[in-house]
């Protein structure tokens, strides 16, 4: 593939094109990653998650620079929310970044949430894929921030930075446990204001009493203003002793093959459904199955029963 | 699956009237398409660099401080030395009626006074779109 050959020699517009074929599922995607696979497996991923307007995006700025005055080349997914309305995005993430736009070695990109049809989670990955395969050192993903994504960014990161900001402590208290499990590194932004170090403690007391360490390495807390730049350099150190020790431990590969499990179970569930769905003339039939479910003609498990046996025994004959 | 228009809007050199373009950002994500929006202060290269990197279809300039001349068309001639002139760029803002048919010669494609209504702008975009999964 032309296209292939492009991206691994690392031209802009050829990568480019491919993360539009990914995102629009266009025709050729699956061949392309296809293609693609034996050219991964080289970046670092870093996920940047937490609340809106937490500074993600200004602080992934501040960590491009790092990168690049280590000669790293960077590539950046930030996600925005698409309207569930009209379809539409507005995508301000890159605004933050744009002293890097005429970098080469930074490729930023926009991409819009799609709600779950797209599914921000596989465009997401498969752009991953894109980017490493073009030879980009780390990748940073940025998400929207609520909800869905904070699970999937943790399957997709190998390494979560939690953002979070002075003023919602509360909100901590009621995330509790569930927080624990999103970050790997609870990054404290905007400690320029008020109340930084209150919810330092905040967090501490909340890790304390969840962190069970014979599961999972160590989390660290880090406070930073991506605003004025500081913090930025303990930062980036932690995440590069982290990574290191997540290589050496052993635990990266395992954590690397979980999301591989993940995936393919998800092309299988995606597959096998499409597949079922079309040997059952599933959509053609719904509407005249509800309607005999809605009127008490079908009883609903003795009806997918059937529809099992009418299946197994077509595939056994055949 | 159709292939969602993206579009860039940008607003070049030291102008800072940012409220056009803002608007237009906000109106045409409402309308349905996914905007890029890169903020004040940008170079001709900066653009064409994210339209390159965002794979947009469109790119939309604003400009109210008499600067359209020079970089309006600089940003169509980097398209083009980048081999990506099927990018159609378009823009708007205090733009004298006169200046605009020169602008259209060198490429830009259509203009937007003060005043025009959203649906003028998404005329356009409709008229210009890549129609098929390309
Ligand atoms: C508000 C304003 C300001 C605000 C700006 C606030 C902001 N953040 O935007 C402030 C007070 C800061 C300001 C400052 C200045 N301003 Co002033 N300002 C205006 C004013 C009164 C209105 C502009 C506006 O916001 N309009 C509302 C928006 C919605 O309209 P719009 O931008 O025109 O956008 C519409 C269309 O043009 C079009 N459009 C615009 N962009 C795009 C892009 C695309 C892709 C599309 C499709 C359409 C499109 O669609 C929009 C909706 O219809 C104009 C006069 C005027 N009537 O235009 C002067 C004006 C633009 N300013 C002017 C000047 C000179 C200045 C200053 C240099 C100093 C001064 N004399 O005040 C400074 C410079 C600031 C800077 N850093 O660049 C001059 C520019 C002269 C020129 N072009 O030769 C103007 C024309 C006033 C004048 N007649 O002298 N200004
Ligand atoms: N005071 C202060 N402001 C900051 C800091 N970091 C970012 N900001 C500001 O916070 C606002 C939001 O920053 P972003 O980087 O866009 O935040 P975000 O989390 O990416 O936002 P969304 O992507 O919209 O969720 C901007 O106005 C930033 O300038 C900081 O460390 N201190
Ligand atoms: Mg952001």
């Amino acid at each position: 593939m032309e296209l292939v050959k492009g991206i691994t020699a690392g031209n802009i517009r050829s990568i480019a094109r491919a993360v539009s074929i990914i995102e629009n599922n266009m025709e050729g995607k699956e061949e392309l990653l296809d293609e693609l696979h034996p050219h991964t497996g080289n970046a670092v991923v870093w996920g940047i998650t937490g609340p809106p307007g937490a500074g993600k995006s200004t602080l992934a700025d501040k960590l491009i620079q790092k990168e690049r005055d280590r000669g790293k080349k960077v590539a950046v997914i930030a996600v925005d929310p698409s309207s569930p309305f009209t379809g539409g995005s507005l995508l301000g993430d890159r605004l933050r970044m744009q002293t890097h736009a005429t970098d080469p070695g930074v490729f930023i990109r926009s991409m819009a949430s799609r709600g779950h049809l797209g599914g921000i989670s596989t465009a997401a990955f498969d752009a991953v894929k894109i980017f490493d395969a073009a030879g980009y050192d780390t990748i940073m993903v940025e998400t929207i921030g609520v909800g869905q994504t904070e699970v999937e960014i943790i399957e997709l990161s190998d390494i979560v930075m939690l953002v979070l900001v002075p003023g919602m402590g509360d909100e901590i208290q009621a995330m509790k446990a569930g927080v624990m499990e999103i970050g790997d590194i609870f990054v404290i932004n905007k400690s320029d204001r008020e109340g930084a170090e209150r919810l330092k403690a905040e967090v501490e007391y909340v890790l304390m009493i969840s962190e069970k360490p014979e599961e999972s390495p160590q989390k660290t807390i880090c406070m930073t203003s991506a605003r004025d730049n500081t913090g930025i350099e303990e930062l980036y150190e932690i995440l590069q002793s982290k990574y290191k020790e997540d290589l050496e431990s052993g635990f990266l590969t395992e954590k690397r093959k979980r999301r591989l499990t993940k995936e393919l179970s998800n092309l299988f569930y995606i597959k096998t459904r499409e597949f079922l769905e079309e040997q059952l003339s599933v959509q053609a039939q719904m509407d005249s199955w509800i309607e005999g479910i809605y009127k008490k003609e079908i009883k609903p498990y003795k009806f997918i029963s059937e529809k099992m046996k009418e299946l197994t025994k077509e595939y056994v004959k055949g | 699956m159709e292939r969602k228009t993206r579009i860039e809007i940008a607003k070049p050199g030291l102008d800072g009237h940012d409220r056009g373009a803002k608007y237009i950002a906000r109106a045409l994500k409402d309308a349905g398409y996914e905007v890029i929006y890169t903020g004040i202060r940008q170079t001709p290269e900066s653009i064409v660099a994210t339209a390159i990197q965002e794979d947009v279809d469109f790119v939309g300039l604003s400009l109210l401080s008499g600067a359209h001349n020079e970089l309006f068309p600089r940003v169509v001639e980097l398209l083009k030395a980048e081999g990506a002139d099927d990018i159609i760029v378009f823009g708007g803002g205090v733009i004298p009626e006169e200046d605009v048919e020169s602008l259209t010669k060198k490429g830009i494609q259509a203009i937007f006074r003060p005043g025009t209504p959203i649906s003028a702008v998404i005329d356009f975009i409709e008229s210009k779109k890549k129609t098929t999964a390309a």
